[in-house]
């Protein structure tokens, strides 16, 4: 029964396409703030002594006079990359999209655990507030970046303002996060094992429920490290403990009591996680994108089978090159050596996707809208910060190129355009499905434009500064050594602030088309799998308590002799010859 | 809108190649005996890389312009070879170039970390600290004298926790917040950090090592061209993280030796 009281209904909802709903709505908040946080950031750096209207209000001590200080500088970078990483790149490519589609493109009424499903959104939407908290502490937001690498973490109050209670929030919080992401991602797996409809093999399952099914698997197993991490983390901060904290280390003049621990092991703990989560960001956009693409290109991809096998070996290669993020960290130099090849071997199965999707555009009926130039924006962006990958996987040039600018360029571009990139192409693909009412195509069209150049004029310039030796985390360039890049930074604050306002049109299309879009008829692109043949929005159970019965492989495209030039994968339609995959 | 897509990739790709080609942002200069081997490494993993975006880009480009937006709906084709050809490829081609890459690149790193210092490096300990670098030479009689953690004492110069009253080997221990050496020696540099994780990076000897607080780590370098080099610490280390420099000072060895003196009878 479709609940009608209104707190049953939009706030502590079972529903999994209002929980899919609440979660991009707080990736939406997160990714503003975050974005704004970048700003400023930008700002500091070209102007470091200027002031910014109504900074004090946000922090007096981090802004006195509204001018930027260093420190709060480095609350700012640790604030943004931990909102993005974790409440935007998490949520919204897996959480948002997956909860709300997975379900319906399966075939199911609903998650197979709605509780756990409520229950890991309003504890994500906890350890968002916690993290929020952190700005108006009287010490304010923490300094060691959303890395929080140990011993800088661990021993408290000593190692500088943030340090104390809003480093301990900043545990708490990423505890909690861990905890909503198991349950999220163990539901994502019994959902998908469990409730499939009747038809609904695991290999006519549409690109994208494999993409969320394998980033579930990957979150699943990368969340339970980093949860006992914080936890241990927090332990060393109020408990006394010494998990990452060696002895003898002298803070103020004074030796501190702790001792025995490893600040290395934090390191490996975290990016055991860190080099996964990676993956848990771009692999559901890789899913989204091939999906779109697909159905764009009026074919299917040259394999679905080789697609499948290329994201589950991803997701595989993930968990063995988290060594990668620490060559030059102290760790056995062999080590390093053994950790470059798998991360170069990634190079692979990456490699195949990107062919597949170029191969697949070859001789296609491509339909340009913005949903599909989202898409292959997509391509592109991951093109452009994959490719620097081949320098960063080599630990001799990660000598000269680790904690520059480069790096920053580089994951940039991979995990987060290319991965808001799916999103994007999610929202213009979905929205008429999720609202009943289509978007604004000349708004989105412009917006595309704004961000693809955008995104690539603050992005690429990361590059080149990394190569003259630019390091990164420093809030003002003001070495003579710097200063004839001074004006390519320039050039990145002022394209940043254009393409963010970019993003504000986005947000306006948005709630615009929510309320004023023309109506969205059931199947508007055309598209074969399960989503579009239930009503926009679609109702309650979703479709309305008969199961559909699945046929077809998900992308029966370009038939001939069809009504269409598609068949939809519920249709019992015969097609004359089932496609042979080469 | 599909041409416009596939007009400006193309005026991007170039874009972004050209400042590599036209040398705009160069490395910064190599004074380091062991430099050209990552420098060279650099290069063919720029040549590979740059090949790898310009055509992925282009042939993006080419395929959006060829077949978006066609008013003939004409036949759907495959991609001759199908998908088997794309992972044959794949594997073989940028498989063996990728691993090519990492088996060569692997003399430089060999050349760094596998390979012991001579011995008759010269050895220099470095301490990083919230928020600034220490070094220490150990003077006539060659030897480093012991570090005491609880005697550490910044207010009276004592940065590194020596104790000359009971300790002989640290009487004579020259200690700087600059780094001196002398150019074509080999430098045994031994590092320590005494709270928080700090980076050891000059850019122009091509080193970058971090500091990892419990750990005594090693870097060897030789030094070639006389000058005065940033020293940064890459590694976030707290609220004076954007502050913490120092310098490298390569000087000849006339100068070094003078230099020393200097700083032995300021001790």
């Amino acid at each position: 029964m479709a609940p009608t009281g209104f707190i049953r209904k939009y706030v502590f909802s079972l529903d999994h396409k209002v929980i899919g709903l609440q979660y991009y709505g707080l990736a939406v908040v997160a990714v503003f703030i975050g974005m704004v946080l970048s700003w400023l950031m930008r700002i500091h750096l070209v102007w470091p002594n200027s002031p910014i209207p109504g900074l004090h209000l946000l922090s007096k001590n981090g802004a006195p006079g509204d001018v930027m200080t260093p420190e709060y500088y480095l609350s700012l970078l640790t604030m943004h990359g931990t909102l993005m990483v974790f409440f935007v790149l998490t949520n919204a490519p897996f959480a948002a999209f997956g909860n709300y589609f997975l379900p319906i493109q399966i075939g199911a009424e609903d998650m197979a655990f709605p509780r756990f499903n409520m229950m890991s959104f309003w504890t994500t939407f906890a350890a968002f507030c916690v993290l929020i908290a952190a700005f108006f502490i009287p010490d304010g937001p923490p300094i060691s970046g959303w890395t929080a690498y140990a011993t800088l973490s661990a021993v408290g109050g000593d190692a500088g303002p943030g340090m104390a209670y809003g480093q301990t929030l900043w545990g708490i919080s990423i505890a909690i996060f861990c905890i909503a992401s198991l349950l999220g991602s163990l539901n994502f797996i019994a959902t998908t094992l469990d409730l499939r409809t009747k038809g609904m093999s695991l290999m006519r399952m549409p690109i994208c429920t494999w993409a969320w099914f394998i980033t579930s698997c990957i979150a699943l197993l990368a969340f339970a490290v980093l949860l006992p991490a914080c936890i241990l983390l927090c332990l060393d901060r109020v408990a006394g403990t010494s998990f990452f904290i060696p002895s003898g280390l002298v803070f103020n003049d004074h030796v501190i009591p702790h001792g025995g621990g490893s600040a290395l092991l934090w390191q490996h703990l975290f990016w055991f996680f860190g080099h996964p989560e990676v993956y848990i960001a771009i692999l559901p956009a890789m899913g989204i994108v091939s999906h779109i693409l697909i159905n764009s290109m009026r074919r299917p991809l040259l394999s679905h089978r080789v697609v499948i096998g290329s994201m589950i070996s991803i997701g595989f290669l993930s968990y063995v090159v988290w060594g990668h993020h620490m060559f030059v960290s102290g760790m056995n130099p062999l080590s390093s050596l053994v950790f470059s090849f798998p991360t170069l071997i990634i190079t692979i199965p990456a490699t195949v996707l990107t062919l597949i999707w170029l191969g697949s555009l070859y001789g296609s009926r491509l339909r340009i809208n913005s949903a599909s130039l989202f898409a292959l924006g997509f391509i592109s962006m991951f093109v452009s910060g994959g490719v620097s990958g081949f320098f960063l996987a080599q630990p001799s040039i990660d000598i000269y190129l680790h904690a520059t600018y480069f790096v920053v360029g580089h994951f940039h571009l991979v995990m987060g355009v290319a991965a808001i990139f799916g999103v994007f192409a999610g929202t213009y693909f979905w929205f008429p499905k999720m609202t009943g009412h289509m978007m604004n195509e000349t708004l989105g069209k412009i917006h595309f434009w704004g961000t693809f150049i955008g995104a690539y004029c603050i992005f690429m310039p990361f590059h080149y500064l990394g190569m003259v030796g630019n390091v990164r985390r420093y809030s003002s360039f003001v070495d003579d050594f710097l200063q004839p890049y001074l004006p390519l930074h320039k050039f990145i604050t002022f394209a940043a602030l254009t393409t963010g306002a970019f993003q504000i049109l986005f947000l306006l299309n948005l709630l615009y088309s929510r309320f004023k879009g023309p109506k969205a008829p059931v199947n508007p692109w055309e598209c074969t799998s399960l989503e579009w043949t239930v009503p926009s929005p679609p109702p309650f159970d979703n479709f309305g308590g008969v199961h559909p019965v699945v046929y077809h492989d998900p992308y029966q495209y370009g038939i001939e002799g069809s009504t269409g030039d598609y068949v939809m994968q519920s249709s019992p339609e015969t097609i004359a010859v089932e496609r042979d995959e080469k | 809108m599909g041409k416009l897509f596939a007009v400006v990739l193309v005026l991007i790709a170039i874009g972004s190649a050209i400042p590599i080609v036209m040398h705009w942002y160069p490395m910064a200069q190599d004074i380091s005996t062991h430099g050209h081997l990552i420098d060279d490494q650099m290069g063919e993993t720029m040549a590979e890389a740059g090949i790898a975006f310009l055509a992925a880009q282009f042939v993006l480009a080419f395929f959006v312009f060829r077949y978006s937006d066609r008013k003939d709906p004409g036949k759907i084709r495959t991609f001759p070879g199908g998908a088997r050809t794309m992972v044959v490829a794949a594997v073989l081609l940028v498989g063996s170039e990728v691993l090519a890459l990492g088996i060569f690149g692997q003399r430089a790193w060999a050349g760094q970390y596998f390979t012991p210092p001579g011995a008759d490096a010269m050895t220099i300990q470095t301490q990083a600290g919230q928020f600034a670098f220490y070094f220490r030479y150990p003077g006539a009689d060659g030897k480093l004298g012991q570090q005491h953690p609880d005697k550490i004492d910044e207010g009276n110069q004592n940065f590194f926790g020596l104790d000359p009253a009971n300790d002989v080997e640290s009487r004579d221990d020259v200690v700087t917040a600059e780094l001196g050496i002398p150019a074509n020696r080999e430098i045994r540099l031994l590092m320590h950090s005494k709270d928080v994780g700090h980076s050891f990076y000059v850019r122009e000897l091509r080193v970058q090592q971090d500091f990892v607080p419990g750990l005594d780590l090693m870097v060897h370098f030789t030094a070639t061209k006389p000058g005065r080099y940033e020293i940064v610490c890459t590694q976030l280390c707290g609220l004076g993280h954007y502050n913490m420099k120092a310098y490298l000072n390569v000087m000849t060895q006339e100068d070094f030796d003078a230099w020393m003196k200097q700083k032995t009878s300021e001790q």
